[in-house]
């Protein structure tokens, strides 16, 4: 078929997908939005309030800072887990496409964590992680620093077989003769890296970059089940921190919708940042 | 090799569509999941029109609760279906379960805290049988004359011990004390403790106290359970039923206690982070520690866990007030039943129908006593032995009271809000981590105290000066719920 005959179904293809993201994104995210300038118990009732709950996400008495500390715990951590995932994942991928004995096998175990859910790892970390801390009389929520590197660590481990997939997909896209002229140029092993390959897999960076950045944000399993915010909300990232205050506080549901809407808007904007700032780095062949 | 691939996307087109119709069914489905009653779409409903919808708080009692609604229904036709949230999860239950169209017809609440948010669900019980029943107003949540909620279990909690353990103490060389009975100011408890911990080898255990795990499985046993005393004695003090503004006049007392706590125990301070109530629980259990914070709901656990009857007792918590030696256990009840006041007439009416059968019938009051193990605040239950639970915990709470002794009143509904405890927890832990520094304990003042204010004001900040007025009224019938239970038991 052509594409003008199929012109004609787009609306009925379209269709279910469209409602779809209508019920399931567009109509929560609009009334989650409207909530965020309410009071209320259920989402029956609810009372506008104007800016009342935005004004609480940054008022230090009532929050007690928290959102703050956990805006900056998370900012951390997203900037730690996106280069040591990222920078892991691609010297791995490099590695594998070197053509060593047993690659798929040793692809294939890379890739596995990816498919454990992440609640079920966290505690599995949880046991791992507190089983080597208790030889020095410590435990993972004996302060915030511990449950950070925790989370680094079971976050490196969970998605480096991800992102190590999407850098071999690239790898394997970089034209052979583009890196045999090199060499005949005389360029070394690390000038080949950096000039020819680097730039020819720079939209796998963008994506795993985008990934990982955007997950590090919206991370909330893991986050649970490791530490669930202990000591104290000290390692609480922000999803977290927002159901903690949509549920843990009575009378907050308001403010918990705030600090969502304020939540999607930094994450959105940073994805957008992002994008346009890899974007520019990418080379057409 | 071109039919092949449109078979192959006309297949997956196909598996995809079925996916999504298959979901569509299945929720469907599994929202009629927790029904008890075999009528699969809800709509059908008995003579008089009205159904019950019981969103249970305890995790424990979930297949009892739906024993006895499928009991009622036989017996009368009326639709009860019981839903119970996973432990933990109840406000978030709630909260999706309320804004439902097939909305809970009888809910729970905590306490004041909890009813200020979920005032304006609850009927006014006022005409109920559950009401009349009572045995005292105490038990009620009563707002602007309204009888917002009604308490249906009472429970106790103290320091659980090892009566096997403790009297093999008794007999080795130098005991501090011969018998439980001298056991009955801090002093004493902290020298018999120390004691216990020193010759822990010689008696075979890990530690005098369980692990005073501070994950969130167990911290509740400090931060809420065991903060409970320093605001008991002070509202004591000030003859109050609560307050906006803690002074934190018994915090010395509260550190002595956590101090014995994490000190004489199976773990070193800087491990209690990760312990979780499992953990203490394993720990009584096997005999590696004889004491043991915690209530008469953890019978049953401390019973499957292989002790027997002769191996429980229970003590006061003793933390160093004066007149501490006529102190009781700790007594009162979080579990109060609401009915949703935007429930139909009809199903409210069933509702109230329902529960009037529970605490009146045979079946509902075996079920609560016997199955169930609550003791109840219904006169309805007084009937002799035959509706009491066959608890030991909840016999040695009723002694306590018979010999005289003030039992202590549950004053924790009256923390503003969960964060003041996770604020105070936090402290908690902070302090023992870190060598129990006078300058760590500070941190624990400034969460107990200064917290208090905060988050009082944060939950009153745009609320009328009547409803705070209102829960205060609530509190003070709180505080004296204790001393009903005496003239229950007596």
């Amino acid at each position: 078929m052509s594409k003008k005959e199929l012109r004609p179904y787009f609306l009925l293809f379209a269709l279910p997908t469209f409602i779809a993201f209508l019920i399931g994104f567009v109509v929560p995210f609009g009334l989650g939005i409207y909530l965020s300038f309410c009071k209320f118990t259920t989402v029956n009732d609810a009372v506008p309030v104007g800016f009342a709950n935005y004004l609480a996400v940054f008022d230090k008495n009532i929050d007690n800072g928290e959102f703050i500390h956990a805006l900056w715990y998370t900012t951390l951590f997203a900037i730690v887990s996106v280069i040591t995932i990222n920078f892991f994942g691609f010297c791995i991928a490099m590695l594998l496409t070197k053509g060593i004995r047993g690659t798929n096998v040793f692809r294939t175990v890379f890739f596995m964590p990816n498919l454990i859910g992440g609640i079920v790892l966290g505690y599995i970390w949880q046991l791992i992680l507190n089983g080597i801390l208790a030889r020095f009389d410590l435990t993972l929520t004996f302060s915030e620093v511990y449950g950070f590197w925790g989370l680094i660590i079971l976050m490196n481990w969970q998605q480096i077989g991800y992102m190590m997939i999407i850098y071999i997909a690239g790898i394997q896209n970089v034209p052979p003769e583009l890196i045999e002229a090199a060499k005949i140029d005389g360029a070394t092993g690390r000038q080949v890296l950096g000039h020819v390959i680097l730039p020819m897999v720079m939209p796998s960076i963008t994506i795993c970059t985008f990934l990982t950045l955007t997950n590090s944000f919206k991370l909330f399993d893991q986050n649970l089940a490791l530490t669930n915010g202990l000591p104290g909300s000290k390692s609480e990232l922000l999803a977290l921190n927002i159901y903690n205050t949509f549920y843990g506080r009575v009378g907050f549901e308001g403010v918990g919708q705030a600090k969502a809407v304020v939540f999607s808007l930094i994450v959105g904007a940073l994805a957008i940042a992002q994008l346009a700032a890899t974007h520019t780095k990418e080379v057409q062949q | 090799m071109k039919n092949l691939k449109k078979g192959i996307a006309l297949a997956m087109a196909a598996s995809l569509s079925v996916c999504m119709f298959a979901g569509c069914g299945e929720s469907g489905e599994s929202s009629e999941g927790g029904t008890t009653t075999p009528k699969a779409d809800g709509t059908t409903t008995s003579a008089d029109g009205g159904k019950v919808y019981y969103l249970n708080f305890k995790p424990e009692q979930a297949d009892q609760w739906k024993a006895l609604a499928e009991t009622y229904t036989k017996q009368t036709g009326v639709e009860v279906k019981v839903e119970t949230a996973a432990s933990g999860t109840y406000e978030e239950q709630r909260k999706s379960e309320m804004s439902k169209e097939n909305a809970p017809t009888l809910f729970q609440v905590n306490g004041p805290v909890e009813l200020a948010a979920w005032g304006d669900y609850c009927y006014n019980l006022k005409d109920s049988s559950v009401y009349t029943n009572l045995k005292s107003d105490d038990f009620a949540l009563i707002e602007n004359g309204e009888v917002k909620g009604v308490a249906y279990v009472i429970e106790t909690y103290g320091i659980i011990y090892n009566k096997t353990l403790l009297n093999k103490y008794f007999e080795t060389d130098g005991a501090k004390a011969k018998s439980v009975d001298e056991i009955n100011t801090f002093a004493k408890l902290k020298e018999v403790v120390e004691d216990i911990q020193a010759k822990k080898d010689d008696l075979g255990i890990k530690g005098a106290f369980t692990s005073a795990g501070m994950d969130s499985s167990s911290d509740w046993r400090f931060k809420t359970h065991l903060a409970n005393l320093p605001i008991y004695y002070e509202y004591k003090a000030d003859n109050i039923g609560s307050t906006s503004a803690i002074k934190g006049t018994y915090l010395d007392n509260y550190r002595q206690i956590w101090d014995l706590y994490i000190n004489n125990s199976t773990c070193d301070p800087k491990m209690i982070s990760s312990k979780t109530g499992e953990d203490a629980a394993a720990e009584f259990g096997l005999g590696e520690a004889v004491f043991y914070q915690n209530g008469t709901w953890e019978y049953q656990n401390c019973i499957d866990a292989g002790l027997t009857d002769d191996d429980l007792g229970m003590l006061p918590i003793y933390i160093g007030a004066d007149g501490e030696e006529n102190q009781g256990l700790c007594t009162g009840s979080e579990n109060y039943w609401c009915v949703n006041a935007k429930a139909s007439e009809a199903d409210i009416q069933a509702t109230l129908a329902f529960l009037d059968w529970v605490i009146t019938s045979d079946e509902g009051r075996t079920a609560m006593s016997q199955d169930m193990g609550f003791v109840t605040p219904f006169k309805t239950f007084d009937e002799g032995d035959k509706y009491q639970p066959n608890n030991t915990l909840v016999k040695i709470a009723n002694e306590y009271i018979a010999s005289g002794k003030t039992a202590v009143s549950w004053n924790f509904p009256t923390i503003p809000s969960e964060k003041w405890k996770d604020g105070v927890g936090a402290a908690l832990l902070d302090y023992a981590q870190n060598g129990s520094s006078d300058e760590k304990w500070e941190g624990v003042k400034t969460a107990f105290v200064d917290g208090w204010k905060t988050e009082y004001d944060a939950a009153h900040k745009d609320d009328a000066a009547a409803e705070g007025d209102a829960a205060a009224e609530g509190d003070a019938a709180e505080e004296s719920a204790a001393e009903e239970v005496d003239n229950a038991a007596q």
